[in-house]
């Protein structure tokens, strides 16, 4: 091995400093394994997309007819869309970190200087970025089928930028709870997918019964849709502005439990 | 100023396991430090608390003044970790990895680039840079450990059995790697399971055994401690007979080696005397026993180093702590 030359100690960077450039590098790193599996990232998303569109879209859509005044291939847009930022941006951060846990490479970043909720805000960007991707990738797909109009940009960019920040956030805390690969998918399939379904991605909730209405709005994906499809068509099952501050509220406590079992070691620490 | 200050530490995990009974211990800025134990003993579960990797259950930990507690992020920005198991990513490049771990210690990505450069090329894992690190041999693997924890430039640098696995020739260029960083002002604590390794680098020495530190010296000290070495003589001529040297213990094993007993109070001039009057003449001479390894058996079975039986003579210390000795024996 060849001659040392350590410079002379430098002065220690500001710890702002510290946070933000450490902050850039997990995001850094998550968007290079993100462009790195893309085959594993992106484009499942796409076909998935393409394939509800031909047969929900194309197929079935022309006998369902219009929904809520639009085409219904129209009115499932946004929800699609939704749906793969939903499960990717969750997707991104539960494999990603509890990747880090089991190859135990997330003790590159324990041991380092940053805190916790840099850490925690370092993966959840990542799980937006992924989102922010597919979405992007599914919303190409959607304008072969149907025509998107945009009714309200600000809404579009803000739910979609809420919803993939809460499941980036809600991906993190299954990761730290997972123990094994099989605890890391039990959220997704037993709880992420049939939410999804019964968020009025396919449908408007105006066509269920009086009980199956109230039982919906508790469905907190049917109000992310709902501002979604806000954005693109104009009109909404839920109440806009109850569905923003919900996001925004559940965004901020799911942060801020992450940040607090990180602190107590959950699932990373004896 | 110490740049480890432990005080009182106490580690129980969930389990029950009392890993750690209280430990203090100090080591000095610029020391390069061993820090040995059997297997459980505790080395581990200190680091890990050292560098936050566990949580403590009581007791207090500083890193050049700074209290894990109350600064920990100044605490362990001061820290460098090569850790026992491989702990990165194993498929990224061994570029990405420094370069990234640098960013997670806020150093900006262009100076973490040249820096990668440097500890890589340094550490002659240059034209590996590109590929993915899972097809890197175990030496290289545990020098990208080293690369990435040099990368912030600590000033202290902890190595938990950092040439476990590793071929003796890449195991001495790393020992003089490890030198000159030490000699340039990093203060290094290193746990090993080769004690020749320990006694070669550290200038002083905790053992650690059941969670307690049972020792704690300088190594040259500890080593004067050594009651009797055995120093094996390889000969020129053939010996017909065992040789008789007055005063010494002596074993003749074949016609050309002999093995000779000296205990602390005597010195190795007496039997080179007394093989000169012989007429016998000594080719080469070396320790039969490694002396620190007889120390350290003596403190984790639980017998002062000044016991009499504390010998660097086969057969002793092979009792409850025989598991410790058959894994440094099987590091050879």
């Amino acid at each position: 091995m060849s001659t040392v030359a350590l410079p002379a100690a430098a002065p220690p960077a500001g710890m702002n400093v510290v946070r933000w450039i450490g902050f850039k590098t997990i995001v850094i790193r998550e968007y290079g394994r993100i462009i790195r599996i893309w085959g594993q990232t992106i484009v499942p998303a796409v076909i998935s997309a393409t394939l509800y569109f031909v047969i929900f879209g194309n197929v079935v859509g022309r006998r369902v007819g219009a929904m809520d005044g639009f085409d219904y291939r129209q009115y499932i847009a946004p929800g699609l869309i939704m749906m793969q930022v939903i499960t990717n941006s969750y997707g991104n951060v539960v494999a990603s970190f509890f990747g880090a846990k089991f190859g135990k490479h997330v003790e590159e970043m324990l041991v380092s200087p940053l805190p916790n909720w840099v850490i925690v805000a370092g993966y959840a960007c990542g799980g937006v970025v992924r989102g922010l991707l597919v979405g992007v990738a599914v919303t190409v797909v959607s304008l072969f089928f149907a025509h998107l109009h945009v009714h309200h940009l600000l809404a579009i960019l803000a739910a979609v930028l809420l919803t993939s920040l809460i499941f980036a956030l809600g991906g993190f805390l299954n990761a730290l709870f997972a123990k094994n690969f099989e605890q890391v998918n039990w959220i997704p399939t037993f709880v992420l997918t049939p939410l999804t379904y019964f968020g009025g991605v396919f449908y408007s909730i105006s066509l269920l019964p009086e009980w199956a209405r109230r039982v919906s709005y508790v469905n907190p994906i049917l109000h992310m849709v709902g501002a979604f499809r806000y954005g693109f068509l104009g009109t909404s099952d839920v109440n806009i502005g109850v569905a923003f501050a919900l996001m925004v509220l559940a965004a901020a406590a799911l942060f801020a439990t992450a940040v607090a079992l990180l602190d107590r070691g959950t699932g990373i620490r004896d | 100023m110490n740049a480890l200050s432990v005080r009182g530490l106490t580690k129980t995990y969930r389990n029950g396991v009392e890993a750690l009974k209280g430990i203090d211990l100090d080591v000095e800025q610029g020391d390069f430090f061993a820090l040995l134990g059997p297997n459980g003993a505790g080395k581990t579960t200190l680091i890990g608390i050292i560098t936050s990797l566990i949580n403590k259950t009581a007791g207090q930990a500083c890193v050049f003044g700074h209290d894990i507690d109350a600064q920990l992020e100044v605490a362990k920005s001061c820290i460098g970790v090569v850790p026992q198991e491989i702990n990165f990513n194993m498929w990224e490049t061994p570029f990405t990895i420094v370069v990234n771990q640098a960013g997670f210690y806020g150093i900006p990505r262009p100076v973490a680039r040249q820096r990668a450069e440097k500890y890589l090329k340094q550490l002659q894992l240059w034209d590996k840079r590109g590929g993915i690190s899972r097809a890197l041999s175990g030496g290289m693997k545990r020098r990208l450990m080293i690369a990435r924890a040099l990368m912030h430039e600590p000033r202290l640098l902890i190595l938990d059995e950092p040439t476990a696995g590793v071929d003796i020739e890449i195991r001495r260029s790393m020992w003089d790697f490890l030198r000159e960083i030490n000699d340039r002002g990093t203060t290094i604590i290193l746990t090993t399971h080769y004690l020749e390794e320990a006694e070669t680098l550290c200038r002083n020495i905790a053992i650690i055994n059941g969670g307690r530190i049972v020792e704690r010296d300088r190594m040259s000290s500890l080593l004067r401690r050594l009651h009797v070495q055995t120093f094996v003589f390889n000969v020129r001529e053939p010996l017909a007979a065992m040789p008789r040297l007055d005063g010494f213990e002596t074993t003749l094993v074949d016609d050309h080696t002999l093995e000779v007993e000296v205990s602390k109070d005597e010195n190795l001039n007496g039997v080179f005397a007394r093989l000169s009057a012989l007429g016998i003449e000594v080719l080469s001479m070396r320790n039969k026993v490694n002396r620190l390894e007889e120390i350290f058996m003596a403190l984790v079975e639980g017998r002062g180093v000044d016991d009499p039986q504390v010998e660097a003579a086969p057969g002793v210390a092979r009792g409850a702590a025989g598991a410790a000795r058959a894994t440094a024996e099987a590091h050879r």
